[in-house]
């Protein structure tokens, strides 16, 4: 069974180099100072999770996520080839974006079908046409991977939105440079703290052609009743941006202006973090609360910048993450860096046949879902599972999506019995402004339940921190 | 032909507003199919900006006033030059691509009455002029055109069940049976001369535009059943009604608003 | 500073110094009750307490009779009520809440702990709550926030925020007191004189814990007129009218330092501080106390409606 998942500690009984400072650590700690050092990691991370709490509305299904204080490693050369790969696919995403809100070659071109965007729910019409500054419509990439052996990593799928979870990647390593500075006097570790500025120039070199000077950026939130609602505050104090709501902003003429009280202030670079859908209620939903009316027409006027920009979403769609491979082709004239699953469309009338044959072996996903909600990990379902999901993918194929299982790469965890392989993925973060920034680490999410896949948070799935070395 | 319009909407509020945002697709584009020679939209005290050309041709506004208001008057002023193009909508810029318009809205999604209408026009070629026509004929016997109020938030599917509406309505359910055929339509929003006669029915109309391959964008009237001549004046379009509205807008605060609205659209010698 | 974080920091003070507010009125209700009548029985004054929270509307639907229980009910427990502890408690909550990066955790906490423990007080069987009890938490509570935040906070623009909405609060809940219980203080009742009214003076003060300063300041006697000098004149008194005026000019002046502008609401605020200034206790009782105060929470209410349009408060 062991052998069967690549193991990113060991290979045999000998540990690969990116472990080996780490291993040599562990072998010279007293094992009560380990029980010691995680008991603090855990009061540590309780006292952040309580903010965490007390930022989240008791009343929704807020929790605390799992910290295990074990890092993930990846050495210089490993990182490298991520971070070109993780460009590339930025790149291309980008490009893809922009293309189908102006020619559209890639479709005149035939190498995507145009129904699949024209009807996607996500394609947004209105904005057609509409350049954002310096083309970019995903600011902020997080691309989701995993890795299955020394050189393989397959990119599970695209976030072009508002992926979130970047402020356990700064949390974490706090942690851990308090818990452990010794490690990093000892093992060079490339540091991520610069992630909050580097976000800040992204967005200020993005600013809209009607601004002058130095650009003035709100982060828009949904509220303190959002689960997300830590990261967004976290993110504003850590950039210096006003953290803001939908009522904070408000449209007169040409701009959009946040009530101060010195009267109101010019607001030129929105990072939002609520969807499409309630941005504007006189574009979009008329009935959203959260909006600003008139924002989408001073977007569309070069008033403001919005990050993401709207009509980002078609990109990061599962049905369109097919094809991002033959975007990079396409845009980029390269060939892709990292690899994607393969995938069975279920729309597909041989792609159906061959998953409804296979579906104890295969992990099926809605193409609109999100969060490893609603989807069947073959292998681990029970007959009755796999036969009611049949029905499902069998009333409305279009919807469905499959991929094997996939054998992810195990990180070594702390777990009640000492430690333990346990599987992982990665979100690194990829900035894109004036310049594509990825930076060094991300978010490692584990899942801690023995032999489990899924590592989402609402799943059961803890994180760690993640780390790079320096060449 | 030369045609003039006065167009004033007033909103009249209950209890004083903090403030109103308008987005306004008021004002026509240029093409083939009319000239225009003065366009005019005012209101006292409101500020304009944040104009552009949006993806579809039309020029878009927007409008903001700053509270207390009790009352608004938005008026439109101005005279076009018409050509008849027998429907076809030529010379007009825009980068959209007509498959776009296959998208659903909630107002023009698929029922089973509208699947009924389609299926009977199942056995020819959809995309093309005579189709386009029988389509409209479809639906103007079968949404009796009856003046009054329909509720503006009526899907095209219960509009079919109902069997009479207005404009908007009738025009909606041309657009959902011509998606569910695979013919790209939009809604348009315009201005229609009455001639001496009364034979049109609306001042301030709508209609449809379905894709025909070759002639391009067609715009067909199922209240009238025609296609749009000189007399039919083209301020915008949307998916649906909604998308497609002259006046999209917002105001803060709460009690009733009442609406008024006079059109003339006037012929000159 | 965003419009909407200076508005909260204000709202939740007003919100705890009326829960403040409404936990003394009980108070003085409960204690009314043990006080012997002229006419043999026991006193009652929830009525005009339900009047001076100005809350009577809205009792009288609900419950009709004000006796005890339902008077507790409403003023403590009832979230229908807005001037109830819970409303106020909960009000109060939301709005440090949406601004909590705003606070600190000291301030954050004895609002949260206070939340809290109000919910576990809202468990416990009426019969085994004292009113006595909870009122004298609520004032705790409300003196434990304010100590907090002025320990703690950095004095920025959102501290003065904050200390405006316990001005602007405080002078209103005085003068509707005072309102409530006027003719007790006018002349002719003192003319008639008589030992009967002198609790209702005494309660009076008790309910603005100036029951002891008053003594301190005036000695002797009560007199209708030193206690009216008392709550709305003297500058040494933190319940009189002038006090807080004082308090809400001061934080607006430092505001409009702060910005480099005076506001409306700069000018409004030394208006009326200036009229107070310049009054005598005799000609405001001459020209009648009722109107005086009727135009006092009037100019009271128009500079808080004042401060929230100078500082964009509310949905623009």
């Amino acid at each position: 069974m062991k052998a069967q998942f690549f193991n990113e500690m060991y290979v045999g009984d000998d540990v690969r180099a990116p472990y080996a400072g780490l291993l040599n650590w562990l072998e010279n700690t007293p094992p009560e100072e380990l029980a010691q050092k995680r008991a603090e990691a855990e009061t540590l991370f309780r006292r952040i999770g309580i903010t965490f709490a007390v930022y989240g509305s008791e009343d929704t299904t807020e929790r605390l996520i799992p910290f295990d204080m074990m890092p993930r490693v990846f050495t210089d050369p490993e990182w490298r080839k991520l971070e070109a790969g993780v460009k590339q696919r930025a790149r291309a995403l980008n490009a893809f974006l922009w293309d189908i809100y102006h020619r559209r070659e890639i479709i005149r071109a035939g190498k995507l079908p145009g129904d699949l965007v024209w009807r996607n729910e996500a394609f947004e019409p209105s904005v057609i046409g509409i350049s954002p500054a310096r083309g970019v419509y995903s600011h902020v990439v997080g691309v989701d991977l995993v890795r299955t052996g020394p050189e393989e990593f397959f990119v599970l799928e695209d976030n072009c939105r508002t992926p979130s979870g970047v402020s356990y990647m700064l949390e974490n390593r706090e942690i851990m440079m308090r818990l452990f500075p010794a490690l990093f006097r000892e093992n060079r570790i490339r540091p991520v703290d610069d992630y909050p500025h580097a976000l800040r120039r992204t967005f200020s070199s993005v600013a809209p052609k009607k601004c002058d000077g130095d650009p003035v950026i709100a982060i828009l939130t949904p509220g303190s009743f959002n689960s997300a609602y830590y990261e967004h505050s976290f993110l504003a104090d850590q950039m210096g941006a006003e953290l803001v709501e939908g009522q904070d902003l408000f449209v007169d003429g040409d701009f959009v202006y946040m009530r101060t009280t010195r009267g109101p202030q010019r607001v030129d670079v929105i990072y939002r973090r609520i969807d499409d859908a309630y941005i504007d209620p006189l574009c979009f939903r008329p009935d959203s609360l959260l909006g600003i009316p008139g924002l989408m027409n001073v977007y569309r006027s070069g008033g403001v910048q919005i990050c993401s920009a709207p009509g980002a979403g078609v990109a990061d769609d599962k049905a369109i993450y097919t094809y991002v491979p033959d975007m990079v082709r396409f845009y980029l004239g390269e060939e892709p860096i990292l690899q994607n699953v393969p995938t069975w469309k279920c729309a597909d009338p041989s792609d159906l046949k061959y998953v409804l044959e296979h579906l104890s072996e295969l992990v099926v996903k809605e193409v609109h879902g999100s969060g490893g909600y609603g989807m069947l990990v073959g292998p681990a379902a029970t007959k009755a599972e796999v036969e009611a999901y049949a029905l499902r993918i069998k009333s409305d194929p279009g919807d469905f999506i499959a991929q094997p299982t996939l054998a992810l790469s195990t990180s070594p965890t702390f777990v009640d019995s000492g430690l333990a392989p346990r599987h992982v993925d990665l979100r690194p973060y990829c900035l894109v402004g004036s310049e594509v920034h990825l930076t060094p680490g991300g978010l490692t999410r584990v899942a801690l339940i023995e032999g489990s896949l899924v590592v989402n948070s609402s799943q059961g799935g803890g994180v760690k921190d993640t780390w790079v070395m320096a060449g | 032909m030369h045609l003039t319009v006065e167009h004033t909407t007033t909103y009249s509020f209950e209890s004083p507003r903090a403030r109103v945002v308008q987005s306004h697709r008021m004002t026509p584009a240029a093409s083939l199919c009319q000239q225009v020679a003065r366009w005019e939209v005012t209101c006292d005290g409101a500020h304009f900006g944040a104009d552009f050309t949006d993806g579809a041709g039309d020029h878009i506004t927007t409008m903001t006033l700053a509270g207390p208001v009790t009352q608004l008057a938005i008026h439109v002023s101005g005279a076009v030059r018409t050509t008849d193009t027998a429907g076809v909508l030529r010379g007009h810029k825009e980068v959209v691509a007509p498959d776009v318009y296959l998208r659903k809205t909630r107002t023009t999604a698929p029922g089973v009455g509208l699947a009924k209408l389609a299926d009977r026009l199942a056995e020819q070629d959809p995309r093309t002029l005579e189709a386009a026509h029988e389509m409209t004929n479809l639906v103007a016997d079968t949404v009796v055109y009856t003046p009054g109020a329909t509720d503006a938030q009526i899907t095209a599917a219960e509009v079919v069940d109902l069997g009479h509406g207005v404009c908007q309505d009738q025009t909606q359910v041309l657009i959902a049976i011509a998606r569910m055929l695979g013919v790209p339509a939009r809604y348009v929003t315009g201005y229609l001369f009455s001639d001496a006669q009364g034979n049109a029915h609306e001042a301030s109309h709508a209609w449809a535009e379905l894709y025909v391959p070759d002639l391009g964008w067609v715009g067909f009237d199922a209240t009238n059943r025609c296609c749009p001549d000189e007399r039919y004046i083209r301020l915008g379009s949307g998916m649906d009604a909604l998308d497609a509205a002259p006046i999209r807008g917002i105001s803060l605060g709460g009690g009733a608003e009442m609406l008024d609205i006079s059109v003339n659209v006037a012929a000159q010698q | 500073m965003l419009s909407r974080t200076a508005e909260n920091l204000y709202w939740t003070a007003r919100y705890m110094e009326r829960a403040d507010t409404t936990a003394r009125l009980l108070e003085m209700g409960h204690r009314m009750q043990l006080m012997p009548t002229a006419d043999g029985g026991l006193g009652s004054e929830w009525t005009s307490i339900l009047a001076a929270s100005g809350t009577s509307a809205g009792f009288d639907e609900k419950y009709g009779e004000a006796v005890d229980h339902n008077v507790i009910s409403y003023m403590v427990f009832d979230p229908a009520n807005p001037s109830s502890i819970r409303s106020c408690l909960t009000a109060a909550r939301n709005n440090a809440r949406s601004v909590r990066t705003a606070l600190t955790t000291e301030v954050w906490e004895a609002l949260n702990r206070a939340y809290l423990e109000f919910n576990d007080l809202e468990r416990t069987p009426r019969s085994q709550l004292d009113l006595p009890q909870v009122c004298d938490w609520t004032r705790r509570q409300s003196a434990l926030l304010r100590g907090c935040f002025d320990n703690t906070q950095l004095q920025d623009e959102g501290f003065h925020f904050f200390n405006l909405g316990y001005a602007i609060e405080r002078s209103d809940n005085t003068a509707r007191l005072l309102d409530v219980k006027y003719y007790v203080l006018l002349p002719t009742i003192d003319m008639v004189g008589g030992g009967v009214d002198n609790y209702q003076w005494a309660t009076l003060l008790r309910a603005l814990s100036s029951h002891r300063s008053y003594h301190w300041t005036y000695g002797g006697d009560y007199a209708p007129r030193t206690i009216a000098h008392f709550l709305i004149l003297n500058r040494s008194c933190p319940r009189a009218l002038i006090y807080s005026v004082t308090e809400a000019e001061q934080h607006l002046n430092e505001l409009a330092q702060m910005h480099g502008c005076r506001t409306e609401a700069t000018s409004l605020a030394a208006g009326l501080l200036g009229e107070l200034a310049e009054a005598d206790i005799a000609d405001i009782i001459d020209q009648g106390l009722h109107e005086f105060l009727t135009g006092f929470v009037q100019q009271n209410g128009r500079l808080g409606n004042e401060i929230a349009r100078s500082y964009l408060f509310g949905k623009v």
